[in-house]
């Protein structure tokens, strides 16, 4: 395995841990409107990802600068190709965050309201859009033989990067209902549970279909033993949720957001932005990769730091391991 | 042509309004991170209220801002792609390396341990509570010093080979790049000024506290006075050093860049032709399409001293190095000559600014000494607004005390000021250069993406970042005048890491959190 495989890979895990880890944040942010009843019940949804949703996108940032290191033809032709659904993404992350640190901020309910409209919205919007730009992706778009995207923004949402737009959205949603029911007590668990087994059930329907569609059109012998994981942890995940076995149903959903992106990678390798205009100019693991002293330097780095990461990341989900109901919620927020 | 140059002015809108909005945020969070971790290790130690109190008060408005610099930052990285593809293309395997160091060493750091710390006090022990809000100070810092190292690079390329395949920048010396005098420098001159930043702003909040407190004793609460007291004197402690170290570090910056970039500096000086002994401008009015100054106030000699230590060497003007430059790299020699009128003013603006809170900074320290040089019947408690003592005997009069006071208050933003002005001098004196010497700005950006799309995300952010801005400093505003909360207090018992999981505890509400 070659230095510029190593860093396919190591991209490719930024992305999974990213869709693992703010998959179900945004799912969080999603039900807040559809499962929680009252302001206390949408502040317990949010207190359950207090602590870590900001961690959590720091793996997006991580996947972004990877990417320029290791890839600078991937990041440059992607972002700049890309532009108007990065530029709502980037929006929403930024209306997010704000949302999450000022809403407790002043005690006016119509303050409160609109921050949680914001996180509504802001976490549906890049849910959907991640789908749709990975979709993309992977289906490949026109880029002309300077490595630049010369399509429009209204290619970008074909049928099928739109189903995928479905897929990621649905599937967060499931993600976060599983993480609610798992991390809140009384009235809020059982409707998440409920939740989850709807959003489950969508997601089913649509992630068959849009696998099926990716196996059929990029795939291979890898990338169909993805899909197949993916498939049995979701209904792994279904299973416990129904009988209740709620840390199961997160790992298996968790397992199901990471089977279904690695499927998304194999079904890529070894291009990494296929071109639809003509197969040479397609951009590759090779042809766009740095240097190799910097995926040398890079894997050093990448290979000390990020079992420390992963570590102290832990340890705060372990610190916040107790599940949090309306009654730890001061009265007047 | 029309169409490319009209792409890149759009582009370069973009990137200076994002980046000096982000920059506001920046030196803030460092700096009150900092001043937390302290505050917050002092009341561990001695267990006095009033560093609860600070602890608390300056947590909340470094909070507030951190979001919005975090939330900035996402942007940062991302337009590099966006609008800067070819630039991107180019130097990626240099510039995306600390990029991702960045991401991967500082960022993840700060934001793992900032949930830690605004969701951990009643979760964890008292000391571990505080290791993570030095943690948080840590990241901040290190994230400086890898986005800086990474802009070093465009200021002063070292480190790298030109592929001659590809016509690409490639790596050959990280440490080059990590540790080159020009990283180092400007680390320190960033670091300096990002604590004289911070240090304005308690001692202008603290002000501001005191001030009433003195205006309206009978409404005045002793442990809020303390708690600000406490937060006055440390910010004006913060602001003789950091001034001092910030000046200190700008003069051996100036130095590598009289070396490094010589038009830069010539054109901050507004010196049309090289001059032997060179003179320090205090002011000039500049004829951009004669090369020279229509009115102008010089010190002689002082400019040779800032650039090589010596009051009679030579500084290379604009004219001469715009020649030599053309000479080197082809073209017109106007076309090297950034915008005088910019660098000048934002050089003497960055210098002004910052340097008045430095000296409000020493005279402060002094006439709210407590004991030092002081009189007994002179001094006051912990819990009563400080007297502004000039001598051992004599107090300000009435309207000097009113106007110290509002001084204080008025110099808050001073730093906040230079700062910008110190970005916009730095950057747009590169110019006409991305990357000096090897890129353009004009060659930097995406050839693919429409100006529409470009204007489009560029009154985006505009109207994003102007409305955020109304909500943040209202919501500062808010908190800042409130004061601290005295009546707060800390978890009774110390937070154990097994968890308080017994009994009517485990559905006692959590005091803090969102």
């Amino acid at each position: 395995m070659q230095l510029h495989d190593v860093w396919f890979v190591l991209i490719a895990v930024l992305w999974i841990g990213y869709f693992f880890l703010e998959g179900f944040d945004f799912g969080i942010g999603i039900l807040t409107k559809p499962l929680a009843r009252d302001t206390a019940e949408r502040r317990v949804l949010i207190n359950t990802i207090g602590p870590v949703w900001d961690g959590n996108e720091v793996w997006l940032l991580t996947a972004g600068g990877a990417t320029f290191a290791a890839f600078p033809d991937w990041y440059a032709t992607l972002f700049s190709g890309f532009y108007i659904p990065l530029l709502v993404i980037l929006v929403c992350l930024i209306v997010r965050g704000v949302a999450f640190e000022y809403r407790a901020k002043r005690p006016e309910p119509r303050w409160q309201r609109n921050w949680e409209e914001a996180i509504f919205w802001t976490s549906l919007i890049p849910a959907f859009l991640w789908g749709v730009v990975f979709a993309d992706i992977v289906r490949g778009v026109d880029i002309d033989a300077h490595k630049n995207y010369v399509g429009g923004f209204w290619d970008l949402l074909n049928p099928y990067a739109l189903l995928g737009g479905l897929v990621t959205l649905s599937l967060f949603t499931f993600h976060g209902a599983v993480f609610a029911a798992l991390k809140t007590v009384g009235g809020i668990r059982e409707r998440a549970r409920t939740a989850a087994l709807r959003a489950g059930v969508v997601t089913a329907v649509l992630a068959l279909v849009f696998l099926v569609w990716t196996q059929g059109h990029s795939g291979n012998g890898r990338s169909l033993a993805a899909l197949v994981v993916a498939v049995l942890a979701l209904a792994g995940a279904l299973v416990a949720n129904q009988l209740g076995r709620e840390g199961w149903a997160f790992v298996l959903s968790g397992a199901t957001v990471v089977a279904a992106v690695a499927m998304l990678f194999l079904a890529l390798f070894p291009n990494v932005m296929p071109s639809t205009l003509n197969d040479g100019w397609s951009l590759t693991v090779t042809n766009a990769a740095s240097s190799p002293y910097t995926l040398k330097l890079m894997t050093v780095v990448a290979a000390v730091f990020t079992p420390l990461v992963l570590l102290y990341q832990g340890w705060t989900y372990w610190v916040f391991r107790k599940r949090i109901g309306v009654q730890h919620i001061p009265a007047g927020h | 042509m029309e169409l490319a140059i009209a792409h890149e002015t759009i582009a370069r809108w973009q990137f200076g309004i994002t980046t000096v909005y982000h920059f506001l945020f920046v030196p803030l969070t460092i700096s009150l991170a900092a001043v937390v971790a302290g505050l917050e290790t002092a009341w561990v130690r001695t267990n006095k209220e009033k560093y609860f109190h600070a602890t608390k008060f300056w947590g909340k408005l470094f909070l507030i801002n951190i979001a919005m610099g975090v939330v900035t930052g996402i942007v940062q990285e991302f337009q590099f792609g966006m609008n800067w593809s070819d630039y991107s293309r180019f130097v990626g395997d240099i510039f995306g390396a600390p990029l991702a160091m960045e991401a991967l060493i500082a960022f993840f750091f700060e934001s793992t341990f900032i949930g830690l710390w605004i969701f951990g006090w009643d979760k964890l022990p008292k000391k571990l509570h505080c290791a993570c809000i030095w943690m948080v100070a840590l990241g901040t810092v290190l994230s400086a010093y890898f986005i800086l190292a990474a802009n070093s690079w465009m200021q002063h390329p070292v480190g790298y080979s030109i592929d001659p395949a590809t016509r690409k920048a490639r790596l050959t010396d990280i440490g080059a790049v990590l540790f080159q005098n020009t990283t180092l420098t400007v680390v320190a001159h960033t670091l300096t000024a990002a604590f004289l930043t911070g240090a304005a702003f308690i001692v202008g909040i603290a002000s501001f506290h005191l001030w009433k407190a003195k205006r309206r004793p009978e409404t005045a609460d002793p442990k809020k006075t303390a708690a600000m007291r406490t937060s006055l004197r440390l910010g004006l402690v913060l602001a003789v050093v950091f001034g001092l170290g910030t000046a200190l570090s700008g003069d051996s910056l100036a130095k590598v860049m009289f070396e490094q970039q010589p038009m830069k500096m010539a054109a901050a000086e507004a010196l049309w032709d090289t001059q032997s002994p060179a003179p320090f401008s205090v002011f000039a009015v500049g004829d951009v399409g004669k090369g020279h100054n229509s009115v102008e106030l010089e010190v002689p000699g002082i400019l040779s001293f800032l650039a090589h230590s010596d009051f009679s060497s030579s500084v290379p003007g604009v004219n001469d190095t715009a020649a030599a430059e053309a000479a080197r790299y082809g073209g017109d020699p106007k076309s090297y000559i950034p915008s005088i009128f910019v660098t000048y003013w934002g050089f003497r603006l960055m210098i002004g600014f910052g340097m008045t809170s430095f000296v409000a900074g020493v005279v402060g320290l002094w006439t709210t000494r407590k004991k030092l040089f002081l009189r007994p019947e002179f001094r006051t408690g912990e819990t009563e607004v400080p007297r502004l003592m000039l001598t051992p005997k004599r107090e300000l009069g009435p309207s000097l005390t009113a106007w110290s006071w509002r001084i204080g208050i008025l110099t808050m933003g001073f730093p906040l000021i230079a700062n910008s002005f110190g970005w916009i001098f730095t950057e747009m004196g590169r110019q006409p250069w991305a990357v000096f010497g090897l890129m353009t700005t004009a060659s930097a950006v995406s050839p693919n993406v429409s100006t529409g799309t470009q204007i489009g995300a560029l009154t985006t952010f505009t109207l994003l970042y102007a409305v955020l801005a109304v909500v943040e400093v209202r919501l500062l505003v808010k908190y800042a005048k409130a004061g601290p909360v005295v009546t707060e207090q800390p978890p009774a018992v110390d937070p154990s890491l097994r968890g308080p999981s017994t009994g009517d505890d485990a559905d006692k509400p959590l005091a803090f959190a969102y």
